[in-house]
């Protein structure tokens, strides 16, 4: 499904934090939203999933505007904070189960649904317990799990690799992207982190609010002649990936 | 989305409001410390020193913990309620709420049942409370436990709703002491919850017109005249408008960036 974001601007009180942001995300793909910290990427979230109102703009699902079809929208959109939004105390499967209520699932589906989005994600032996017992890896899996319960076409994650170590960041990075393919799930990857991002994906740099760049990863630095995106990445922004 | 849809969202909130209740039930337990400790203790203290005659719903001379029963209920009610509100807004609840508001569902639809979801397990904490207050004789008419329900629900829905206006709008009050501070003292003692307003308006007229005009006071008295089967047509009349006015303006004004549900930073 396509996601086109159309000349999206926002501002906190007099503070503009985004600017004039404009792209579309084509069905199917892997695309990666790279920017440092303060770039405006939560805020860009906060507007994608509708926790932010709309100030300037529009944007259009599978060319319905959020704005006009609010229910539509949610039901294609899957989400992964980059805080966690899991119930600690819950079971697995509790978890999970909840969420597919609010979807309008009967527990019976949820329930099922569930369980097969669990068994994909080699997880179906931990449903029981309690999501406290879980590592990092697994706790971000088990989100991931959750945002595809209702069975979206555009996958929305924020940072979700925070907090985990360099082994657990790769596996579910790979994991996403085996989805993605798999599925044909258009993806949104948010990162300030660029070595979770490949010279084949789409690349959105977002940088003080601005968009700099929007192509594949090795246009953008054979472009301006760069010998890697991070090189081409820290001229950009001036910081560091 | 249909019917079914809705239902099914409706009761997975309610249920998850229970699990989590479950998981935490000694957390509750020692809730109830607090009005139980009014009951047995202040309320002993208290009875030597305040005669209480004859007044409606009661038909003869009550004792002074009877008297207070209703008003420890609406206390229980107000401190849940609050303490839900908040953590809606600035804590605990952030994730759930994060999930709650991926939901397709109108958003008003989500927070009502949430509230009331919250406002549930008050009220099961209300009735564990009136059961332990029967070994201080506190001992309403049998129907009156079930007559109670309604204004028990409707008094969860007005405070959650109240609380969930606070928490998003007064910024100074994000945190639990500021909400006991100015919110839930002034409103518990402001009340009916402690004395009849009548001996109220011996001591300060203007106090008394203070304690009138607290949607509180109202509260507790249909609490209290629906306990021993009267009907209270001013109570419920305030609770009703007041609950639908505070719901509308809480969820409708709903503005998740004046919570910390989008970032842990402060909003």
């Amino acid at each position: 499904m396509t996601l086109e974001a159309r000349n999206i601007s926002f501002r906190y009180g007099n503070k503009p934090v985004l600017k004039e942001v404009d792209f579309t995300l084509t069905s199917g793909g892997f695309h990666a939203l790279l920017g440092p910290n303060g770039a405006g990427k939560s805020t860009l979230f906060g507007l994608l999933t509708r926790l932010l109102a709309l100030q300037q703009g529009d944007i259009l699902l599978a060319g319905q505007s959020l704005k006009k079809q609010p229910a539509d929208a949610m039901r294609q959109i899957g989400v992964v904070f980059q805080q966690n939004a899991l119930d600690l105390d819950l079971s697995v499967r509790q978890n999970l189960m909840y969420h597919g209520a609010l979807h309008g699932l009967s527990r019976r589906e949820a329930r099922s649904r569930g369980d097969q989005e669990l068994r994909r994600f080699g997880l179906l032996a931990r449903a029981g317990d309690a999501v406290r017992e879980l590592n990092g890896g697994h706790r971000r899996r088990v989100e991931i799990a959750r945002a595809l319960l209702h069975r979206p076409s555009l996958l929305l994650l924020d940072e979700p690799t925070a907090g985990l170590d360099v082994t657990s960041r790769r596996a579910l990075n790979d994991h996403v992207r085996r989805l993605c393919k798999k599925d044909g799930l258009t993806v949104l990857w948010a990162t300030h982190l660029i070595d979770e991002v490949h010279q084949q994906d789409r690349v959105l740099i977002l940088h003080q609010g601005q968009l700099l760049a929007d192509e594949k990863g090795l246009e953008i630095y054979s472009a301006d002649g760069s010998k890697s995106l991070a090189e081409t990445f820290e001229s950009l922004t001036g910081s560091a990936p | 989305m249909t019917p079914a849809q809705y239902w099914h969202c409706f009761i997975g909130i309610q249920f998850r409001e229970w699990l989590r209740f479950w998981q935490q039930r000694t957390r509750f337990a020692s809730a109830l410390v607090r009005p139980l400790l009014w009951l047995v203790v202040f309320a002993a203290g208290f009875r030597a020193v305040l005669g209480i005659s004859i007044i409606p719903p009661y038909q003869t001379y009550i004792t002074y913990e009877t008297y207070i029963a209703p008003g420890l209920c609406g206390m229980i009610i107000l401190f849940n309620s609050m303490q839900g509100a908040l953590s809606m807004v600035y804590d605990r609840e952030l994730g759930s709420m994060r999930v709650l508001l991926m939901s397709p569902l109108p958003r008003p639809f989500l927070l009502i049942s949430k509230l009331l979801a919250m406002g549930v397990v008050s009220v099961g904490q209300v009735y564990v409370f009136l059961m332990l207050a029967l070994f201080v004789d506190v001992e309403p008419p049998l129907w009156g436990y079930l007559a109670v329900l309604p204004a028990l629900i409707l008094t969860s829905l007005m405070l959650g709703a109240m609380g969930l206006l606070i928490a998003m709008w007064i910024k100074q009050l994000e945190n639990f002491a500021g909400v006991m501070n100015f919110v839930i003292f002034p409103m518990f003692f402001m009340s009916s919850a402690l004395y009849p307003l009548w001996k109220m308006n011996e001591a300060s007229p203007w106090l008394y017109w203070v304690c009138q005009f607290n949607p509180f006071t109202h509260a507790i008295e249909a609490i209290r005249f629906s306990l021993y089967l009267e009907w209270n047509p001013l109570a419920w009349g305030v609770i009703t408008g007041v609950t639908l006015v505070l719901v509308i303006l809480a969820t409708a004004g709903f503005r998740p960036q004046r919570t910390k549900i989008l970032s842990s930073k402060p909003a």
